[in-house]
């Protein structure tokens, strides 16, 4: 833009803060240069992609157990679990405080239901003595009787051993109470499928295989997950396609499921049966046949390849110090993020023809002004995106781009309000010139105050946010600030400059600042109702 | 001509006024029957309440041939119990909403429509929302909204002066109130991104209302050293001044929230972008009205009482003139809407 040379004092330096703004575009862009950020990281709403936030689970009377430290824990853990998956950019983090702390795990691509199940569950792993087992369905029978005979379970003996007496007592004292548990259990509703993880190590336990084929009574934990110092998945070939998870223990734990095994093989059926629990739920109840000092067991149960290895990998990297519930699991396709991410493209660039078209019918030479300003915050919004993206991990999602589309409103009112201003400052009778600097000294303050608000108001929808509101909040107050910098070292220079011009100088009728427009020569326009 | 930049420059000097603030009883009359309307339906008909804030899941596929009644008998064939939802969603979309599902039940759905529409798994789009999910960002939304308005009143307070404060947050709860009835009345889903879409809302109509609380404070500063005007009558003309940037700022900002209402409604069908957009579309009309019609009108409400502002009443009403603005014609409110249209008319020409 030709511009005369001549300086002004009262006009500060436009130029030179145009050139300013012009070596922070060339700073952010080579900065993304050499940081080779050449993309903006999208989230997983626009490329697909599975999220899941987790609570924790705060189970009555402990409240005190849900600490940032257990939180960080679990994420350490839930990370290596989710890293054993090897997709690269997975995300695992905490958000939120105390008992309101949440983990939100982010994988994209399609690996689905598989980090779903990886992810939630606590892998409490414990080994317990069967002490009885059934039929998965409430059972018929009369009185507390543990019927260890006749069920269609893994007890294939002939029930000789265990007293069936009505006194609920057959072995190591199981108490009425759980006996009458056992009897209610019912392992084909759901509800009692979920896995709880919250089986306590101590006491004796009425549960349901995973099948929900046939429920159990356990006697308390043996050996606990902890005391497993490795595992892996394994093929039996000799079984045809069946695929286990073996496990190490450690000293202790080698200890501990040496003697248990020594104990329970002699026994009769099923008390010769050592279930493993895995959250709750019992994955398999082999037959000990004998003593294993060796300090290594194998799970077995109709696992895929893909159990098997996920469930290695969870007992491998521990269980979690806390049990988590799924708040909300999120899976999109890519091609529904593609056809989101092309939406809001498009909604963005319609929305901001529409402005740009609204500025030049109403303000006519000054639309090129409101274009410029625009098109410049739009520069800077697109490498800083760029560059948080690369620096802090900042992803645009739906909600960030919806967020900025809506910037682009306060953003343009930002020009609005100045122009009103020196429209104002011209029905005073100033000339344009000084009309476009008293006006700013005016309009400053008004936008300071507008946009301060817009920013408070960003900043604690960040804070207080949810999932995608943070996105939101966060391109928000962005854009906010983007548009301050701008409207200072962009808009107002630029207008000290067509100030200079003779097209708006002297009020031409398409500059937007005729006197008429103004309303000042009013004996030029007439006016109909 | 009539020009819409003639009518800015009379509305400026005064000559044309609209007499806002003198007619606060009628703006309040309107906004409390819309008001007692929105806390009536709330009450009676309540939110309808998405599935994040209920619990439950959400599979969305993409199939032309798919018919809702299809997937409606496919999800019924997989043994899931509770309500179910089938909804057509854009062109060539299917979204099944169902209850909270355990796993299993979650998997069978999958398997069920995997099966009758030959559809992979992995292009199932799924939302599983655990049932005390909703809970918890209701939670967080109320915080939100109580440190919101009180970290905006000090703001206003010290920027400004409290009075200013109270009247802003007074048109911000009435905004948020009456959008909120209008969901209510019309029955649309609230989900989280409609949450984003109301707090922006405050944001938004305090951002409006500071803009022309700035020109009343200008217009008012040494307003007790003369006695050309009471406060409301300086209150009018402020709002008088800035009415060309509040059309004009509404309009900017409806346009982009427009284009996403019409991209998101279209294209997407459901979902964040249209969510928020609806959200902001009510909100910002509520918006630019109470700015105008409320703010201002309880603002002078509050200062009128003031003892310094009592004097200046008599002192100006005294000297005999009116006691609201003497404007050539004042326009009466059948016209009132007549610049409010003008400058889009003018815009298309």
């Amino acid at each position: 833009m030709s511009t005369p040379t001549k300086p002004t004092k009262k006009t500060g330096r436009p130029l030179r803060s145009l050139s300013i703004l012009a070596l922070l575009v060339i700073a952010l862009a080579s900065a993304a240069f050499v940081q080779g950020a050449t993309a903006v990281r999208l989230g997983l709403d626009l490329r697909g992609g599975t999220s899941v936030t987790l609570q924790p689970r705060i189970a009555p009377g402990e409240n005190g157990k849900v600490t940032n430290e257990a939180i960080d824990q679990a994420v350490s853990i839930i990370r290596q679990r989710v890293n054993s998956l090897g997709v690269a950019e997975s995300e695992v983090t905490a958000q939120g405080s105390g008992t309101n702390r949440q983990i939100v795990i982010a994988v994209p691509g399609n690996t689905g239901r598989r980090v779903v199940e990886l992810v939630g569950q606590t892998a409490e792993l414990r080994f317990r003595q069967v002490l009885a087992s059934g039929p998965g369905t409430t059972s018929v029978g009369s009185g507390a009787s543990v019927d260890t005979g006749s069920g269609a379970s893994v007890a294939t003996g002939s029930g000789a051993g265990v007293d069936t007496g009505s006194t609920a007592t057959p072995v190591n004292g199981i108490s009425a109470a759980v006996n009458a548990k056992y009897e209610a259990l019912d392992c084909t509703k759901l509800e009692n499928l979920q896995g709880t993880g919250t089986d306590a190590p101590t006491e004796t336990i009425a549960v349901c295989d995973r099948n929900g084929s046939t429920k159990y009574i356990l006697a308390p934990a043996e050996v606990l997950g902890r005391q497993i110092s490795k595992a892996s998945a394994g093929l039996d070939t000799q079984a045809g396609s069946a695929w286990y998870v073996s496990l190490t223990f450690n000293g202790e734990g080698t200890t501990a499921f040496g003697a248990l095994t020594t104990r329970v093989t002699s026994l009769p059926e099923p008390l010769n049966q050592v279930a493993i629990v895995l959250d709750g739920l019992v994955v398999s109840s082999p037959r000990i046949n004998e003593p294993i000092p060796s300090g290594t067991a194998q799970i077995t149960g109709s696992f895929t390849q893909l159990e098997a290895q996920d469930l290695a990998n969870v007992l491998k990297y521990g269980a979690l110090p806390l049990s988590f519930d799924r708040g909300e699991v999120a899976q999109v396709s890519p091609t529904l993020g593609a056809d989101q991410l092309d939406a809001g493209l498009l909604a963005g660039i319609i929305g901001l023809t529409l402005v740009v078209l609204y500025s030049f019918l109403y303000y006519r030479g000054l639309g090129i002004v409101v274009t410029g300003s625009l098109t410049a915050a739009a520069l800077v919004i697109y490498l800083l995106v760029l560059l948080l993206g690369e620096n802090i991990g900042f992803t645009l999602t739906l909600a960030g781009i919806a967020g900025i589309i809506v910037a682009v409103g306060i953003t343009a009112d930002s020009f609005v309000v100045y122009f009103e201003r020196i429209r104002d400052e011209i029905r005073e009778g100033r000339s344009l010139r000084s009309a476009v600097e008293s006006g700013w000294i005016k309009a400053r303050h008004t936008i300071l105050v507008a946009d301060a608000v817009s920013i408070i108001a960003a900043a604690l929808l960040y804070i207080f946010a949810v999932g995608g509101v943070q996105g939101f909040a966060f391109a928000l107050g962005l854009t906010t600030l983007v548009d301050l910098l701008i409207v200072f070292i962009f808009t107002k220079p630029l207008m000290t400059l067509l100030a200079r011009m003779d097209f708006f100088a002297t009020g031409h009728r398409f500059s937007g600042l005729s006197q008429k427009s103004s309303g000042v020569n009013r004996q030029t326009s007439t006016v109909e109702a | 001509m009539a020009s819409v930049k003639g009518i800015g420059g009379r509305l400026y000097s005064g000559e044309t006024s609209f007499n806002i603030v003198g007619n606060a009883k009628r703006w309040y009359i309107i906004s409390l029957i819309f008001t007692a309307i929105s806390i009536g339906t709330l009450a009676i008909s309540g939110l309808h309440l998405g599935i994040e804030f209920k619990g439950g899941s959400a599979y969305t596929f993409t199939s032309t041939t798919a018919t809702v009644e299809q997937a409606r008998s496919a999800v019924a064939g997989s043994g899931i119990s509770g309500e179910v939802i089938v909804q057509k969603v854009g062109n060539d979309k299917i979204r099944v909403q169902t209850g909270s599902l355990a796993p299993a039940q979650s998997d069978a759905v999958e398997a069920a429509l995997t099966s009758t529409f030959g559809v992979q798994v992995s292009d199932i789009d799924t939302q599983i929302i655990g049932p005390s999910w909703g809970k918890e960002i209701t939670k967080k939304a109320l915080y939100g909204l109580s440190a919101f308005l009180i970290v905006i009143l000090i703001f206003l307070a010290m920027t400004f002066e409290p009075k200013m404060a109270v009247a802003a947050i007074v048109a911000v709860v009435h905004d948020v109130l009456i959008t909120v009835g209008i969901y209510a009345l019309v029955g649309f889903d609230v989900t989280p991104a409609t949450v984003i879409g109301f707090l922006t809302i405050l944001g938004y109509s305090l951002y409006d209302t500071v803009v022309v609380f700035d020109k009343v404070r200008e217009n008012t500063r040494s307003i007790t050293s003369s006695s050309k005007q009471t406060f409301t009558q300086a209150t009018n003309l402020a709002v008088n001044q800035t009415l060309v940037r509040s059309i004009n700022t509404t309009v900017i900002a409806l346009l982009p929230v427009a284009a996403i209402l019409f991209i998101g409604g279209a294209l997407l069908g459901a979902g964040t972008l249209k969510d928020i957009a609806l959200a902001l579309f009510i909100g910002m009309f509520v918006g630019a009205y109470s700015s105008i019609f409320i703010a201002p009108p309880v603002l002078a409400y509050l200062r009128e009482r003031e003892p310094a502002m009592i004097a200046l009443a008599k002192r100006v009403n005294g000297r005999g003139a009116p006691a609201v603005i003497s404007t050539p014609a004042p326009v009466d409110l059948a016209q009132r809407r007549g610049p409010r249209n003008q400058p889009k008319r003018k815009g298309r020409k």
